[in-house]
């Protein structure tokens, strides 16, 4: 008994480390940040509590507001179209063609460069006195005009583009996986009905790909919420608050316009929107895996 | 993922219209997927006046290679022009040490968190599974007070420690999901020769696990590499990652701006976590995968 408990002793001593990072560093910090939230504090924390003024001054704040809309609209159409063209890759993947392993590799690669680097190549094809419409004119059609990243009301269609060309390979991936492992009778059943081959894809196997398809969707909603080095990089939050993204907003107010508690604030809301978003479907994948652990 | 894949199953005798169609879109796709890299590589090797005339898709009509060396060491950001050599050695000395450690933990963690599970066990996990969701923004200024007490602020020590503390979720929870499917019978058949926790953990999971390394490494490193936020908060001026450098050099430029090193600089920049990509394509899929699990 007491040789057990020394031996057990070693596993809680190696887990330390961890759990003074998990008190001090995720729940201490978070808790140091929701009360500045609560403060005036402006370049030094200040212990002058104002309630929810900060958040207040966060919902008039013009440029917050239009953070958030940016996001909505970004995020959407992102995981939307990453889902989409994701799906469809691998459903042509999937179709026994050749040079399957080549295009997989080809569809995956930008999910592994940097978000500056994916913003950066986008800002240069789409630079409207060097790229994409100075090329079209150059060829002859002299009215033709993309200039979407300098103009505000199209700005954040750009960044969606580059978006979804770095991040749709992830839901190829996951998709493609999924269609692997469903059966051949399923396939066969339906041929001898006479189903034509998309609707098979759009009927049968898109419902089963389901929870693969909102695993990836959640993963990359999550990464909509923390999207900051892709708008930095590709836009700088411009023209104008075009294409301001919240965790742009809150980076800012931090470090560079001095607005401590408004920043606090902001990342407060940021955490509850990830709180309300994830609960509910981590709720239900902990339920599966516990389930799933038992069999073992 | 380097070698191609033979076709599987029965081939169509004969190309039909919806094969036609199939492929045409596949090679659509490919193009617009590589469109970006081929523009970025023909830009870095034109000259400055061939990219004035704007045709960003054709082809050098002569092969500059200038501007890869001007990015590599002579890059301006700021006064300072010594190219993106200083932030590609920076990112090596946070990357290498961040994914050595937080793999080392993450594998330790995991292997007490499956087999042994001492008191609170099922705590730590959930606060870390909790952790690795919030945005990294509600932890920032906070960690950047506590990591100046400890005057760890603006070094690469300091770097390294966010990294290998926000690292530890997904290295914790890939190594958690190895261990728990090993039959527990080997460890307690081990604990009974009088085997240890780090005995068990040296001599026998950590041989048993190697592939779990190598996915968990691979993910940590492509993470760590491309990190963009920690390393501008926390690195300080003489230690900025590659990635920071890139954009300051890029985005910060007074003056014309020289695009033919930009896209020399922003190949540079992305080319470690490609070359990872193409050479270890498989386990490159497996911690895609296994992230995926995590959301």
């Amino acid at each position: 008994m007491r040789a057990k408990r020394r031996r057990s002793l070693a596993a809680t001593f190696a887990l330390l480390p961890t759990w003074i990072a998990a008190i001090l560093v995720y729940i201490g910090t978070m808790i140091w940040s929701v009360r500045l939230s609560f403060t005036d504090s402006t370049i030094f924390p200040s212990s002058n509590y104002v309630g929810f003024a900060q958040y207040a001054r966060l919902f008039k704040n013009s440029r917050w507001l239009a953070s958030l809309e940016n996001v909505l609209i970004f995020g959407v159409l992102y995981v939307g179209g990453c889902l989409a063209l994701g799906f469809v890759l691998a459903a042509a993947l999937d179709r026994k063609v050749r040079f399957e392993s080549m295009f997989r590799t080809i569809f995956l690669y930008p999910y592994a460069m940097s978000f500056v680097v994916t913003g950066l190549i986008w800002q240069w094809m789409l630079n409207p006195t060097l790229g994409i419409q100075a090329t079209v004119r150059a060829l002859g059609w002299q009215g033709f005009v993309f200039d979407w990243i300098v103009n505000r009301d199209m700005a954040i269609y750009t960044v969606v583009f580059a978006g979804v060309w770095q991040g749709a390979g992830l839901v190829m991936v996951i998709a493609l996986a999924g269609m692997r492992g469903i059966g051949e009778e399923q396939w066969k059943a339906a041929q001898i009905d006479g189903i034509p081959v998309w609707r098979i894809y759009l009927s049968i196997i898109l419902p089963q790909l389901g929870p693969a398809l909102a695993a990836s969707g959640m993963l990359l909603s999550m990464g909509v919420i923390k999207t900051y080095d892709l708008i930095v990089a590709q836009t700088g939050g411009g023209p104008g608050y075009s294409t301001e993204v919240p965790a742009k907003f809150i980076m800012d107010n931090l470090f560079e316009r001095q607005n401590l508690g408004l920043a606090s604030a902001g990342a407060t809301v940021l955490v509850l929107s990830v709180v309300m978003a994830v609960a509910p479907f981590r709720y239900a994948l902990a339920m599966r895996a516990g389930r799933m652990g038992a069999h073992r | 993922m380097t070698t191609l894949a033979h076709p599987r199953g029965a081939k169509p005798s004969r190309l039909s219209v919806g094969r036609i169609g199939l492929y045409a879109f596949l090679i659509l796709s490919a193009l617009f997927f590589l469109l970006p890299l081929y523009t970025m590589l023909v830009t870095s090797l034109k000259s400055m006046d061939e990219i004035r005339q704007g045709h960003v898709f054709a082809l050098p009509d002569t092969l500059d290679f200038s501007a890869w060396k001007t990015a590599w060491s002579g890059a301006c950001m700021g006064t300072q022009c010594l190219g993106v050599r200083i932030g590609f050695w920076n990112s090596v000395k946070i990357t290498v040490p961040a994914v050595v450690i937080s793999v080392s933990i993450g594998a330790i963690n995991g292997y007490a968190l499956s087999l042994w599970r001492p008191k609170g066990s099922n705590l730590l996990f959930g606060l870390l599974m909790a952790g690795g969701l919030i945005p990294y923004q509600i932890f920032l200024y906070p960690l950047v007070r506590l990591l100046a007490d400890l005057s760890l602020y603006n070094s690469v020590a300091g770097v390294v420690l966010v990294h290998v503390i926000f690292g530890l979720p997904l290295v914790t929870l890939l190594f958690r999901n190895y261990f728990v499917a090993i039959p527990e019978e080997l460890c307690k058949a081990a604990r009974v020769d009088g085997a240890g926790f780090w005995r068990i953990f040296l001599e026998i999971m950590l041989p048993m696990s190697v592939p779990m390394v190598m996915v968990a490494s691979i993910f940590q490193f492509t993470g760590i590499w491309n990190d963009f936020l920690i390393g501008l908060v926390f690195a300080g001026r003489d230690n900025l990652p590659m990635t920071v450098q890139l954009n300051n050099i890029v985005n910060t430029t007074m003056g014309e701006r020289t695009y033919n090193m930009n896209m020399a600089a922003t190949i540079l920049t992305a080319v470690v976590p490609l070359a990872i990509y193409f050479f270890s394509g498989r386990w490159f899929l497996r911690g895609v995968a296994a992230g995926a699990v995590k959301g």
